[in-house]
């Protein structure tokens, strides 16, 4: 009689199964339709890097290159100047003319931020960082003072 | 036997030709979209309206990639063995009825391509001779591991053609006939109707493993064991593979559907002739859905517990059954 116990016990078992199954085919899918629906990501999510500007519209970053120091992957590129009275970007002696980030070379870290003493650059919360061409992976002066609207929504605290 | 009657077989087997391909490119679309909303995806989604063109992509995809034949092949047997495949799954269904009788410009014509008075051993011959095509693709690939894989499929469809062909002798049993249109009309007591349902379960499982159905996918097993013996095989062969295997799913469910429900059977036939074949395709549809929950459902069996399963279950309990059928039939 054991045999018979056993069957029944499977067939049960094998119906527990197919119930999951039925019960998450009613369900509504937990799929994101990734680049037309926004991704939830956290408040301190480290995506894109950016430059920051301050509120008349000067740049942050003073060219000192410390966050070049601090990349321990070599990924940023800078070049200063100085600022003259005809020509000034940011409030003090000298600018950033140059200023790349090889996305190919970053890890994302956040080295260069807490090297920054201006709190010039920020990683931002865009994380579609995929291109067609290599060239495309050096972010530019422009790219980082002008960053695209990321489609995300930031998750609040439980 | 004129003209007008190989016209209308030409007709009615192109028909269920591209029926069949049709059915198969499509089910490969609903199995996907179906597995997704078990998995609690969405499947896919991007080609045109609720992805209808993805078979076209998925054909146009297979045609055009690289053709690859392995230096070892055996290159007429390799090429065969695909052809095989789908032409013997093609032409089990030959027998199957998929609607009554229409009378269309004073004649009658039986909605079957070929009434054969031995329908069911027809479907397990061209079952039998449809796993050469997958025995001699693997052999002829030139590979050990295709070759093992060619082997862990017979094994397999032999071992699951014992217990099926019995509950098929039993099942004639209780028709008294082999003939497919005999079962779609055959009437029985209501205590016989139960009797025979409760085989169901059983050759639904036996069906699992002879078309290669998961959890008894063991001649693919994509995952662990490379395919088995469509290793070697690419683009178009492949997909004709793929093909061979959900037309046998589907000449499966067919023949489910006209052994245990009645095939076209349902209100209002005889006034609209026509809707027996919506009933009949509607019936096969549930039974395909029926496949793809399984296979969402359960996960993979190792080798020995598949044998085991055939040898120490499925046999006795068909054997049982034939039995207790045969009793049933002279006694009462």
């Amino acid at each position: 009689m054991s045999g018979l116990k056993e069957l029944v016990e499977s067939t049960q078992q094998l119906a527990q199964a197919m119930k999951i199954t039925l019960k998450a085919a009613i369900e509504p899918p937990l799929t994101v339709e990734s680049p037309v629906e926004p991704i939830a990501v956290y408040p301190r999510f480290r995506g894109r890097h950016e430059l920051r500007r301050y509120e008349n519209g000067m740049e942050r970053c003073i060219g000192c290159a410390l966050c070049e120091a601090a990349c321990p992957t070599g990924a940023i590129h800078v070049e200063a100047a100085e600022n003259t009275e005809e020509e000034r970007h940011s409030p003090g002696e000298r600018y950033a003319k140059v200023y790349e980030v090889n996305l190919l070379r970053c890890i994302l870290c956040r080295d260069c931020v807490r090297a920054c003493p201006t709190e010039a650059i920020i990683l931002g919360r865009n994380y579609a960082l995929a291109n067609y061409h290599r060239q495309d992976f050096i972010l530019t002066k422009e790219d980082l003072l002008n960053p695209p609207e990321p489609n995300v929504i930031i998750r609040v605290k439980e | 036997m004129d003209w007008t009657y190989l016209l209308i077989v030409t007709v009615k087997v192109i028909v269920v030709v591209v029926g069949l391909l049709g059915g198969f490119a499509y089910m490969t679309l609903v199995e996907r979209k179906v597995i997704g909303r078990f998995q609690l995806r969405i499947g896919p989604n991007q080609a045109g309206p609720y992805a209808l063109l993805q078979p076209i992509a998925d054909a146009i995809k297979a045609v055009f990639k690289e053709e690859i034949i392995v230096t070892h092949a055996n290159k007429v047997v390799y090429m065969l063995a695909p052809a095989i495949s789908v032409g013997f799954a093609l032409a089990a269904f030959a027998v199957i009825p998929f609607g009554p009788d229409i009378h269309l410009f004073g004649r009658t014509i039986p909605l079957q391509i070929a009434d054969v008075n031995i329908g069911l051993l027809y479907i397990l011959a061209m079952g039998g001779l449809g796993t050469y095509g997958l025995i001699l693709g693997g052999w002829s690939s030139g590979s050990n591991f295709s070759l093992l894989g060619a082997f862990r499929t017979t094994a397999q469809i032999i071992s699951y053609e014992l217990p099926m062909g019995i509950f098929v002798a039993s099942v004639v049993l209780g028709a008294g006939t082999l003939r497919l249109s005999g079962f779609v009309e055959a009437a029985r007591p209501w205590y016989m109707w139960i009797w025979l349902w409760l085989s169901f379960p059983f050759y639904f499982t036996v069906m699992l493993a002879e078309t290669n159905r998961s959890p008894f996918d063991l001649p693919e097993t994509e995952n662990e064991l490379i395919s088995g013996f469509q290793t070697e095989y690419g683009g178009i062969k492949f997909a004709l593979f793929f093909m061979a295997e959900y037309i046998n799913m589907i000449t499966a469910s067919a023949v489910m559907t006209t052994v245990f429900f009645g095939g076209w059977r349902g209100p209002f036939v005889a006034q609209w002739p026509l809707l027996g074949v919506v009933y009949f395709t509607i019936k096969t549809f549930i039974l395909l859905l029926l496949f793809l929950w399984v296979r969402a459902s359960f996960p993979r069996l190792r080798y020995d517990q598949l044998m085991s399963f055939a040898w120490k279950l499925m046999l006795p309990v068909s054997l049982i059954y034939l039995a207790i059928t045969a009793c049933l039939v002279v006694l009462v």
